[in-house]
């Protein structure tokens, strides 16, 4: 019976006054992420993988058939096409990673009610809604722009390779698309439409998340599905249908199609005033805000379910 | 200044009153026992003393207002709830990064100390571990926090007599100091007696007994009574009788201990029994009344 496995801590260490490490603000939160993140593998194993995918895909079709073309010009041409899809479709899993992630953030941990351990800590509300904030606000679009960056770079050397391979030259490939100018219009867009204007989206859900007992998916989308009926029955209109729609669309296209200053990216180009000055931006930014203070109120209220 | 202060403290649950004007005053260095049924208001006292849930009436724990100020309040008071509420993905090392990474007052090489003398492996996950594990884990954490206040709410609820009898032993030698306050709950009653020095009743959301360990022994006496004697001994009013192998045994209150002596073998009553005997007497003057 008296296994090692039976007995507790029994230590000899004295009691000794520990002398309060100084943390400043910033470290829980920090360590909040950092929890986030050990729980929610997913946040970057998903884009990885899809990133691998694509790489695969890219192998296949795009140098494989490069390979196969026998004539030069057409091999080049070929190589040198524009491939966005690949960075949309990384972009695509962070925006599904973000919801799914949010959805879960604040019930899980009522769920299982680990939220009676994690307010056993000094740790407040704010800085836990924050952290999960951060997650879809902060880390993923930075996780995401590191991987399409890098995942571009290494489809370029495959090309590169191929070409040199080929006898052709690389600077078809290289001056079109400047690496440097590329990752700017990539980190713009992704701070733009995938941060700032998908704000309200991501915090709406966490709040939905820090709510509802139970089906949060259905209480997050229902709602403002009802919303959306209920103006069709009664006015005839779909203006908050549209509005939903262009909120998860990203800001109307006029927003981002400039004359091609820029080596036209199909993504959009730069046009930070227009961006910035539509009301449309501000209003989601407000309704962030209250959604993300009304889930930071909640959770003080919220105990395991 | 007392750690724990309350006055009047209400909390209702819609139509059901969990904490009826509760008043308690527990001072630096004891070791309170907050004894009651089920549903008697013990874990919603415990939630207010944490934060956990708002309240009616006047708090202080350590001099602040848990329900306002709960992150600055676990700095210094540390909690172990019924069951276990460790995170069932999270690794023991995770576990130790973590706390150390938030809790200003924790004392790594200290857990890892404790750890040290159990079979818990730094690799392994939450889900992993046995229950009796998971709470020598939780209580690694919370032994190398140095906190004012530690609140246990049924902490050995599930664990076999082995896991029990080390979980307060561990407490008492290893955390406990004279400048520490301990509250705990429990339903193993005679497993604490000895650890305590008050206890408190409480029932329908009131206290019903609020004494002191001392207290209580001179106050309370079991009286193993002879057969000649029991006429005699009802006559000085027990508080409740019972019968053992055909013995009866009378438990009084205030009454003369050389008094009872004559009356047959006098001992301290377990708080089991005395706890028996205040709810048996609560239902029976609730009837009376409703009668």
């Amino acid at each position: 019976m008296n296994t090692p496995s039976n007995t507790l801590p029994q230590s000899p260490l004295d009691p000794q006054a520990v002398t309060p490490t100084a943390i400043s603000e910033t470290r829980p939160l920090y360590w909040s992420i950092r929890r986030e993140l050990w729980e929610n593998r997913s946040i970057y194993i998903a884009p990885l993988v899809v990133a691998g995918v694509v790489l695969i895909a890219f192998l296949i079709a795009t140098i494989g058939r490069a390979v196969a073309t026998v004539d030069p010009a057409q091999r080049a041409a070929v190589l040198t096409e524009r491939n966005n899809f690949a960075a949309g479709v990384i972009m695509a899993t962070a925006f599904i990673v973000g919801v799914f992630y949010c959805l879960d953030a604040l019930h899980g941990e009522r769920r299982d009610r680990s939220i009676l351990f994690w307010k056993s800590l000094p740790v407040s509300d704010l800085t836990t809604v924050l952290s999960k904030a951060s997650i879809p606000l902060v880390v993923l679009p930075l996780l995401t722009f590191a991987i399409i960056v890098v995942m571009q770079v290494i489809m370029l050397l495959l090309s590169s390779a191929v070409l040199l391979m080929s006898g052709l030259s690389v600077a078809t490939l290289w001056t079109p698309l400047p690496l440097f100018q590329m990752s700017l219009v990539l980190l713009y867009h992704l701070v733009t439409v995938h941060v700032l204007w998908h704000a309200p989206i991501y915090a709406w859900l966490l709040l939905v998340s820090g709510w509802a007992r139970r089906a949060v998916f259905l209480w997050a989308v229902l709602p403002p599905l009802a919303i959306g009926i209920v103006e069709k029955i009664v006015f005839n209109t779909s203006h908050f249908a549209a509005m939903l729609g262009s909120r998860l669309a990203g800001p109307e296209a006029p927003h981002f199609t400039g004359p091609g200053s820029v080596p036209a990216h199909p993504l959009m180009t730069f046009d930070p005033g227009t961006f910035l000055s539509a009301p449309g931006l501000w209003i989601g930014l407000a309704f962030a805000a209250v959604f993300l203070a009304a889930a930071i109120r909640l959770r003080r209220y919220q105990g395991p379910i | 200044m007392a750690t724990l202060e309350a006055r009047g403290l209400r909390k209702a649950f819609g139509t059901t009153i969990a904490l009826d004007g509760v008043d308690l005053r527990v001072e630096e260095g004891h070791i309170l026992g907050l004894i009651g049924p089920n549903g008697a208001g013990k874990t919603t006292a415990l939630n207010t003393i944490l934060g956990l849930t708002q309240y009616q009436g006047e708090l202080r724990v350590l001099g602040r207002d848990p329900w306002t100020e709960r992150d600055q309040l676990m700095r210094d008071v540390c909690f172990i709830a019924d069951v276990a509420v460790l995170p069932r993905w999270m690794r023991v090392s995770q576990a130790l990064d973590y706390v150390a990474g938030v809790h200003p007052r924790f004392d790594r090489a200290k857990a890892e100390g404790f750890l040290a003398k159990t079979t818990i492996k730094r690799g392994s996950k939450v889900r992993e571990l046995s229950k009796g594990m998971v709470t020598q884990l939780h209580l690694a954490l919370v032994m190398a926090i140095d906190a004012k206040l530690l609140v246990l709410d049924e902490p050995t609820l599930g664990l076999d007599i082995l896991y029990r009898k080390q979980f307060y032993d561990s407490l008492l030698n290893d955390y406990f100091d004279r400048t520490r306050t301990i509250v705990v709950t429990t339903h193993q009653v005679e497993e604490v007696q000895h650890i305590l020095t008050d206890v408190m009743f409480i029932n329908r959301g009131r206290i019903v007994l609020d004494c002191s360990m001392e207290e209580f022994e001179s106050r309370y006496l079991e009286v193993m009574v002879l057969p000649q004697h029991v006429a005699a001994a009802r006559a000085l009013k027990p508080i409740h009788e019972r019968q053992v192998f055909g013995r009866s045994i009378l438990l009084f209150d205030g009454v003369d201990r050389h008094q009872l002596a004559a009356l047959g073998e006098v001992r301290t009553p377990g708080i089991a029994d005395l706890f028996v005997a205040v709810m048996g007497n609560q239902a029976g003057a609730a009837q009376g009344a409703a009668a």
